[in-house]
């Protein structure tokens, strides 16, 4: 296994980037095809990787790259991928490759549809957020985890602030900063202080995550810093009650940011709280996994209830998005096995949903130039394909069987039965009022009878906006019909978590 | 006796001087509309007096050369390259400056600046110390007041002037006192006067503060910052580039040195005062960038953040806390050159300063708007830019030397940060010239500029990156003061 397959998946987007910024600004289609290409070639690497580490049973760390880049302090570029982390980078790649079909602008028709103003940079900007997001799944390093990790931040702000929705976007891409910033540099303190600890227990100078797992930190330690870093990087995650960012900020966002965001960033969050939060602080995860839990669940409920009474339909999936990345944050925090196997899955299955919700809002919003359900109507009958889509994706977000979010949620709640039962019966409380303001929406946006004053302005989708539905489709059927395409390898991710927490 | 350790030990020294006096031999056959080459020959003959030093004045084990004068050891070395560098780059930007630019003297000037600072850096005696900060300072001190047909720069030059010697007379006296009491000159031998007499902490705690007072004016530290902002508004805009960084740096070389070398001793005393005033500065510094409007002022209070950035790196007394310092002031010289030369660049094409005139930049000239991007992130702390692993390394000896306090006040100053630079940005970015026609308001660079540029923006995301080789030398620098 010689070839460098994850620091190709990881630097692939960066290299696009430069190209794409090389070429001059007026020449969009080709921006546009150096994109795709390097999006498709991106999301092939990654399912091939994905599909080896399946196929040939692996467990463990496997595809191993590591890298001198300072050895005096220790850091690494030090890439690789276990059972939990494989599934994130096939899904940074489904969604790279579909955010660039629904940003595909077209220039010549009316249709607002896609990114008209200086594709260029979007895209560039887009794929250097790419480029931070894979970095942070494939890391093993801690240095490089962090690098990559600010890297996703910053575009986020120019990518919402330039192209976003001129009402709030100047307001949201702040708040959404400032958030994402702070809670990180609380991370970055306990990181720092992580790296001497774990240099005086055991004399190496090191970044290295293997490593710093076995540095015995002590158990005083472990319970101030767990907080700190632990919450730290689950603001991305969208943890109640730090979530306020979210909502504005995927509402502001334009539609293949909006994706790219609620699809893979917030699971950046929950990644790196678990990596490194659970993974390196277990002692300190099992004295807080009550705060924790107890926060999620508020979260499920709390977010659940909120997107019911939404009016605006992106601001209701926003709102959906907090309360399925609490199911994460919650399946996480019982610290078994049902639990985290649950969190990954519903990792990967929340990321496929939203970006599907997000990508047909963003295409209803284009045409009819409306969000309000109750302004909207009878979609159903001018974009099938779409609705379709969008139904499919409400399912996955109940929980129904069939559908990879029933593979997510059930373990979840099973988990968390074993942790406390009485959490389990709350937070399922959830699944009903998804079901109902799932169903609402569904009935209101696409069956209601059109208002009068779209009739005859809605054009149906276009043929790249139907490749993207499908391939997102796509995987949530297979999870759910199929789930031994995910579960065996979250399953060998978790043996390698509960490992550290002490076989509990 | 001359020897030839001696004579590389001022090898750029000499090199600069004799470019100097070929420019002023030169300078006044050009015709008038030729003056501005004077620019190509300063950045030409520094590059390659950049490269003879590093292929024959590369020091080895730490020696003091000239009757003790100067110490020529990495850390001398490494700041002497940074200084040379910096100064290339000011005589590239300089070159289209519309009143500056022609004239000979500013490039001179400038080498003459460039010459005190390079001893600043190698200085072991006090006296030698004095006499190279003053060689560095007075040609700032016209250079800051060289339009003079601008109100603004005589303004600064005059109170650059005022502020520069008052200081610098008080740190006359810290060094006086200092000399009485251990009764030599030599910084080396300092720290055994000191460690082996009677001296009581509060007479090394005044002593410190007041050689501070002069070190903190050229570095700008709270409470010695008051001149930055008009200094930088009303100087030629290369000029204060010049001063945001490489006089910056040199403050910083002397205070590393001295305080390392001289006051090991003392080490928790002094590390006190300067805890505390890191924490004032990024505080002041961050708090006051939040309300400008005029893009200078805002680079120059988010320049004293940066002074209390890096003295976390000295508060540590560590040699990761060394080597941070001198990692973090050649990141940070590359990104406040590449921010002012962006600044240089659009007012030469504009003749403005202000903030909201940076509306629809982006449109006006797409690579200028990246570079400024590119700058401003470096500045938050942001990967991969040269800025981000400079505060991750300070902070890092922070924490090390168990300043978790001062840590925690440096990211929240960051965090104060991310919002005045990103709402810089969004000028550029996001808003629009008044009619939107940037189309009709193309930025053209010329050569100088884009030369300048974009080798500080490679220079800006090699050192982010690709870090290894920097740190080496930041180390080797550290490793010359234990």
């Amino acid at each position: 296994m010689n070839f460098p397959i994850l620091s190709i998946i990881t630097n692939l987007p960066i290299v696009a980037a430069v190209i794409m910024l090389m070429i001059p600004a007026n020449r969009k289609n080709e921006v546009r095809g150096v994109a795709l290409a390097a999006a498709i070639i991106d999301l092939l690497l990654s399912a091939w990787m994905y599909l080896q580490y399946l196929i040939q049973d692996m467990t463990g760390y496997q595809f191993i790259e590591q890298y001198n880049w300072l050895p005096q302090l220790g850091i690494t570029f030090y890439f690789g991928v276990d059972g939990m982390s494989a599934p994130l980078v096939l899904l940074t790649g489904i969604v790279m490759f579909t955010g660039v079909l629904i940003a595909w602008g077209d220039d010549d028709k009316h249709v607002m549809a896609g990114i008209q103003d200086r594709p260029r940079e979007f895209l560039a900007f887009l794929f250097i957020l790419a480029w931070g997001v894979f970095g942070v799944f494939v890391s093993l390093d801690l240095f490089m985890l962090f690098f990559f990790y600010e890297i996703a931040v910053f575009p986020m702000y120019l990518l919402i602030a330039i192209w976003g929705w001129a009402k709030t976007r100047e307001y949201a891409a702040m708040k959404l900063t400032l958030y994402l910033f702070i809670g990180s540099v609380i991370a970055l303190v306990g990181v720092l202080a992580m790296y001497w600890v774990s240099y005086q227990n055991t004399g190496v100078l090191t970044f290295d995550m293997l490593h710093m797992e076995t540095a015995n930190f002590s158990a005083s330690f472990q319970y101030i810093w767990f907080l700190p870093v632990f919450l730290g990087f689950a603001v991305l995650g969208g943890i109640w009650p730090f979530h306020n960012w979210s909502p504005d900020g995927h509402v502001a966002a334009p539609t293949s940011v909006s994706m790219f965001h609620a699809g893979v960033l917030m699971k950046l969050g929950a990644f790196a709280a678990l990596r490194v939060g659970i993974m390196l602080l277990p002692e300190g995860a099992k004295q807080w996994s009550w705060l924790i839990m107890a926060i999620a669940a508020i979260a499920v409920v709390y977010g659940a209830y909120i997107a019911f009474v939404q009016t605006d339909l992106k601001y209701m999936i926003g709102f959906s998005s907090v309360s399925h990345m609490g199911l994460v944050i919650l399946g996480i925090s019982t610290l078994n096995h049902n639990g985290l196997v649950g969190a990954g899955v519903q990792m990967f299955s929340h990321g496929v949903m939203t970006a599907l919700f997000f990508a047909v809002t963003g295409m209803i919003y284009d045409r009819a130039h409306t969000r309000q359900m109750s302004e909207l109507g009878g979609m159903a009958k001018v974009m099938p394909f779409a609705a379709v889509g969008f139904i499919i994706g409400g399912l996955v977000s109940m929980g129904m069987p069939g559908f990879s979010g029933f593979v997510a949620e059930f373990p979840i709640f099973m988990g968390v039965w074993r942790v406390q039962w009485l959490v389990a019966v709350i937070s399922s409380i959830s699944i009903v009022i998804t079901a109902a303001y799932i169903l609402l929406a569904v009935r209101r946006v696409f069956f209601n009878p059109m208002p009068e004053k779209l009739e005859g302005h809605i054009t149906d989708v276009t043929v790249m906006d139907k490749i993207a539905i499908f391939t997102l489709c796509f995987f949530m059927v297979l999870i759910g019909i199929f789930p031994s395409f995910m579960v065996p390898m979250m399953e060998k991710g978790v043996e390698n978590i509960l490992r550290l927490l002490g076989g509990a | 006796m001359f020897t030839s350790v001696m004579f590389a030990s001022i090898l750029p020294e000499i090199l600069i001087t004799i470019l100097g006096m070929i420019l002023l031999i030169v300078e006044p056959f050009w015709k008038e509309d030729q003056r501005r080459n004077s620019g190509w020959l300063t950045a030409g003959g520094l590059f390659v007096i950049i490269i003879i030093s590093l292929l024959f004045g590369q020091p080895g084990e730490p020696v003091a050369v000239l009757g003790g004068m100067i110490r020529f050891d990495w850390l001398g070395f490494f700041f002497k390259l940074l200084f040379m560098f910096a100064a290339a780059a000011t005589a590239l930007l300089l070159m289209d400056h519309e009143k500056a630019g022609h004239r000979g003297e500013a490039y001179l000037l400038l080498l003459a600046s460039l010459l005190g600072m390079n001893l600043m850096a190698v200085s072991a005696d006090l006296i030698m110390l004095y006499l190279s900060i003053e060689t560095a300072s007075i040609p700032l001190y016209i250079l800051a007041g060289f339009l003079l047909a601008d109100d603004r720069s005589t303004e600064a030059g005059f109170k650059y002037l005022l502020f520069g010697t008052v200081t610098s007379t008080i740190m006359l006296y810290g060094f006086s006192l200092v000399f009485g009491l251990a009764g030599t000159t030599n910084i080396y031998q300092l720290s055994q006067m000191f460690a082996d007499g009677e001296v009581s902490v509060l007479l090394v705690f005044s002593l410190v503060a007041l050689i501070l007072v002069g070190l903190g004016f050229k570095v700008a530290i709270v409470p010695f910052h008051f001149w930055v902002p008009d200094v930088y508004e009303g100087s030629p805009t290369p000029v204060a580039g010049f001063l945001s960084t490489a006089s910056k740096a040199a403050g910083f070389a002397v205070i590393v040195r001295f305080f390392f070398v001289a006051f090991p001793a003392f080490a928790s005393s002094w590390t006190f005062i300067l805890a505390a005033l890191a924490a004032v500065t990024m505080t002041v510094g961050n708090l006051l960038a939040l309300p400008q409007t005029n893009i200078k002022r805002l680079l120059a209070y988010s320049s004293v953040a940066h002074a209390g950035y890096a003295l976390i790196g000295v508060v540590a007394f560590s040699q990761l806390g060394a080597a941070s310092v001198v990692f973090y002031l050649a990141a940070y010289i590359l990104t406040n050159l590449l921010a002012f030369g962006i600044v240089m660049a659009f007012s030469q094409a504009t003749g403005l300063e202000d903030l909201k005139d940076y509306a629809g930049m982006s449109r006006r000239n797409p690579l200028l708007a990246l570079m400024m991007l590119s700058a401003f992130l470096s500045l938050t702390g942001m990967p991969p830019f040269g800025g981000f692993v400079a505060k991750v390394f300070v902070f890092a000896a922070g924490i090390q030397a168990n300043y978790t306090w001062l840590v925690v006040v440096g990211i929240l100053n960051s965090v104060v940060g991310v919002y005045y630079y990103l709402n810089a940005m969004k000028y550029v970015y996001l808003y629009r010239m008044p009619n939107e026609d940037e189309e009709n308001h193309q930025i053209i660079l010329t050569r100088p500029y884009a030369i300048a540029l974009v080798v500080l923006t490679i220079g800006v995301i090699l050192v982010g990156t690709v870090f290894a080789p920097w740190f080496s030398w930041s180390d080797a620098a550290a490793m010359n003061l234990f």
